[in-house]
């Protein structure tokens, strides 16, 4: 008798169990299952400028100013700006918002979130250089004062998060993380925005999981129905696209090109493109007295500018498109895309030729004719092929007597010797959000930029980069942009390669606008049933 | 004169049980000799191939993803194809079985060396806390997958030693970790070998002429127990170049600049989809023949000397 019982017990538990999938529908979840090569190095909002954190923070933190999938700014936590005087602007705040821990959103964290982003352990601090003075009006307007006038102020203000005041000082985290000494603080991993989505739980490098903020202002303007979000990382690209082909996810942001066809082929799947705000290059160290790695002592061979043209006309960029790209790249003679203010046709489609003898000779000039020996340092989970892009350049120059010995790591590794300054020759991308070339100046160009790895820059140039952040006249300060690029593509601080193009492969069941940032926003997708 | 010695140590060779037995196991012949092909081809490579895969100057990306010679758009220059830098996947394979089978013998050779000497000390010194110590040692380890210990010793050694340097270092480095990972099972079969013969006759007729304890290890025990250890060792050899190929395949083992048949495999799998099947199929069929082959001779040494199976 006994037996019996715990037979049907047994049988009992497993009919129930069986019975728990069919019983899922009813509470109708919908779960955006989301992969990507890497994942955030940090979750703190202003510690690191880097695509991946923005991409993570950007659902559950909100800016003053937000853009629509189409790029075009649109009120954020600010209802309403006015330009009082060309150094005064006003912000009227939206009003009844509050964090996810329920403290009410006013002036006293906008204010709180503008010095945090100011702080020396901010790496956010070159969208907000001009910066010189807050005011709170009352609890729901701000002014900005800035120590020129800053005619792109409003397109910096959308890469900073508003954080609570009150949060941060409880978690002892009013500064920002130092990400360059892999500082570990309460922001790094919990998140307290204003967002669509809450941090439910985060294992970095695992998974992340966000679900939908009740209470978020947005709700009823921007109708989205996703209630939870789970990213989960995946770094090899063949079981990124294993995962999408098999239904396990619905949204890859980087399925390798090479398998787009592939992707294509399923019947579940679609493929989203558009052309990318991100460029590729290479980056030598151009002041450094002598390299960290290289066979040359005592001096620096980077200094010289033919030994950058000899690079230049080594690198076979057409090959690197056909092969490694499989033709879904634009090669690039300039660092910033077309839609950017400041790029030249002329220049971007003109690189200098592929030129094998040219660079041999070139070296020679240099008073290299054997060549030299150097170290690549290169990411491998950062951009598209990034690593294949790197062993393609270290056979073509070797074809040159460059011997070059390659660095792939993973980009954890990776950016701190970008912004630590201490690579000799890499490889990097980059996109400019503010739609303005004074932000690759701030960020690549100017001589304390904080990625300038480089190390490039004069005094002259400087000044004009300093210049431009306060010039209104349209005109005068096109012309400065354009005298500084002159500068800059005949010095070949960075070796162009080419635009990368973005493809968001997903299920067929997904609708989610694609951004030409690379950042997908949760909060504009939803699922059709 | 010198024929007939000659012929005289022929007959005794081809008379032998064991070449008997090799002679009436066409499994064995055949594995042999695909066994040494692929060893012939491995080492001979820079001899039968003009490629030189892993100088990057010699690469061209014009070259790149092209196909095996019998298909559409393959080149008679590239036999069984290339992979996405231009490198010939023959080459490389050639090239990277001889990094996996050198990865192998060593490795197996460092077990031997390490369980060989602390087998036949525990199995002499039965009971004694020295075979206490060194047994309990081997069976803590023998708990912990020999694949986890390699990358425990890889990470560890990863961490401390600079970028360049582990590069330069990654074979010795990887023979070291799978070697240290495996040394138990040759301690076992040796030590139970010596438990058997201290117990035997000339063992007490040594120790009645006072020979020292280390002489009669050396001379006389370690002869009576090595064949069956080295016996297990090459199936040891198989077993080795699959952990390598693993950790490899995993990229923790030799770097793509020097790589193994695990390394090409790593390489090859993300084309798998985009249709490229060639740069993973090869060497992964290479790697299944040969651990395959060493297996099978392995099998045959141990049937062979096996003394209840004659």
């Amino acid at each position: 008798m006994l037996k019996l019982t715990r037979k049907l017990a047994v049988a009992g538990f497993v009919l129930g169990a069986a019975a728990a999938p069919f019983a899922a529908p009813v509470q109708a979840e919908n779960v955006l299952r989301y992969t990507s090569v890497s994942d955030a190095s940090t979750l703190d909002p202003h510690a690191l400028n880097a695509l991946v954190t923005l991409m993570i923070d950007i659902q559950m933190y909100d800016a003053l100013v937000m853009r629509d999938p189409g790029m075009v700014k649109i009120p954020g936590l600010a209802v309403s700006w006015e330009n009082l005087d060309p150094n005064t602007w006003e912000f009227k705040l939206r009003e009844g918002v509050t964090f996810h821990n329920g403290n009410p959103f006013n002036a006293d964290d906008v204010i709180f979130s503008i010095k945090r982003a100011q702080a020396d352990t901010s790496q956010m601090q070159g969208y907000v250089n001009t910066i010189t003075e807050i005011r709170k009006i009352d609890d729901y307007t701000v002014q900005f004062v800035t120590d020129k006038p800053n005619p792109i102020l409003l397109d910096q203000l959308v890469n900073i998060f508003m954080m609570d005041a009150e949060w941060a000082k409880e978690h002892g985290v009013e500064a920002p993380q130092n990400f360059k000494d892999s500082q570990e603080t309460y922001a790094v991993r919990h998140t307290n925005g204003t967002g669509a989505f809450k941090l439910e739980s985060r294992e970095p490098d695992v998974k992340t999981v966000l679900v939908r903020n009740e209470n978020w202002w947005g709700n009823e303007e921007y109708k989205h129905n996703i209630d939870k979000v789970v990213w989960t990382p995946i770094t090899n690209d063949a079981t990124r696209v294993a995962a999408l082909l098999s239904g396990e996810v619905d949204l890859v942001t980087d399925p390798p090109i090479q398998d787009l066809n592939r992707i294509l082929g399923s019947s579940n799947l679609k493929v989203e493109q558009t052309a990318q705000m991100r460029t590729i290059f290479f980056g030598f160290d151009v002041k450094a007295d002598e390299l960290r790695h290289s066979s040359v002592k005592g001096k620096n061979p980077f200094k010289d500018v033919k030994v950058r043209q000899a690079f230049y006309h080594a690198i076979d960029v057409e090959a690197i498109k056909r092969a490694i790209m499989r033709g879904m790249s634009v090669p690039a003679g300039m660092i910033i895309e077309p839609p950017i203010n400041g790029y030249k046709a002329e220049w971007d489609e003109n690189r200098l030729p592929f030129d094998p003898e040219k660079a041999k000779a070139l070296l020679a000039e240099a008073g290299y004719p054997e060549g030299f020996s150097v170290q690549l340092d290169c990411p491998n989970n950062r951009y598209q092929n990034d690593e294949a892009i790197c062993q393609a350049a270290v056979s073509m120059l070797a074809k040159i007597g460059v011997e070059v010995r390659l660095n792939a790591q993973p980009k954890t590794q990776f950016f701190p010797l970008i912004t630590g300054k201490t690579t000799d020759f890499f490889l990097l991308g980059w996109g400019v959000p503010t739609m303005d070339s004074g932000f690759a100046f701030d960020y690549l160009v100017h001589s304390e930029a904080s990625w300038n790895a480089a190390h490039y820059g004069t005094p002259e140039l400087d000044a004009k980069i300093e210049a431009i952040r306060g010039i209104v006249d349209v005109e005068e300060r096109n012309r400065i942009i354009e005298e500084i690029w002159t500068q800059v593509q005949a010095d070949i601080p960075y070796l162009p390669l080419h635009h990368q193009m973005i493809f968001w492969a997903m299920s067929k069941n997904l609708n989610i606008p694609i951004e030409p940032n690379d950042m997908p926003r949760f909060y504009w997708a939803s699922f059709s049933n | 004169m010198q024929t007939a010695k000659l012929s005289k140590w022929w007959a005794g060779f081809y008379d032998h049980d064991v070449t008997w037995s090799f002679l009436h196991s066409p499994l064995t012949m055949l594995a042999s000799l695909v066994t040494l092909l692929l060893v012939g081809a491995a080492f001979g490579a820079p001899y039968l191939t003009s490629y030189t895969p892993f100088e990057p100057g010699s690469l061209s990306l014009m070259d790149a993803f092209l196909p095996p010679a019998w298909e559409a758009g393959g080149s008679a220059a590239h036999f069984l194809g290339t992979d996405g830098q231009g490198r010939d996947v023959l080459a490389a394979i050639m090239y990277g079985t001889q990094i996996s089978l050198i990865v192998g013998l060593f490795s197996v050779l460092l077990s031997v060396a390490i369980g060989i000497p602390l087998g036949i000390i525990a199995g002499y010194a039965t009971g004694s806390w020295i075979d206490t110590l060194i047994m309990r040692v081997a069976d803590i380890q023998l708990t912990i997958p020999p694949i986890l210990i390699a990358l425990m010793i890889d990470g560890v050694v990863r961490t401390s030693m600079s970028n360049e340097l582990h590069e330069e270092m990654a074979i010795p480095v990887l023979i070291f970790s799978i070697g240290i990972a495996s040394w138990p099972q040759y301690a076992r079969i040796t030590r139970s070998g010596a438990m058997v013969e201290r117990r035997k006759d000339y063992i007490a007729a040594a120790k009645l002429i006072q020979t020292p304890a280390w002489l009669i290890l050396l001379r006389h025990i370690f002869p009576n127990v090595v064949g069956p250890t080295l016996i297990v060792a090459t199936i040891g050899v198989a077993v080795a170049i699959i952990i390598e190929a693993t950790l490899s395949f995993l990229g923790v083992g030799v770097p793509p600049t020097n790589p193994s048949l695990g390394t090409l495999i790593r390489i090859g799998n993300n084309f798998l989809f985009s249709g490229e099947w060639w740069i993973t199929f090869f060497p992964a069929f290479t790697l299944v023949i040969l651990v395959l082959s060493v297996n099978l001779i392995g099998d045959w040494l141990r049937d062979t000397f096996n003394p209840k199976l004659r």
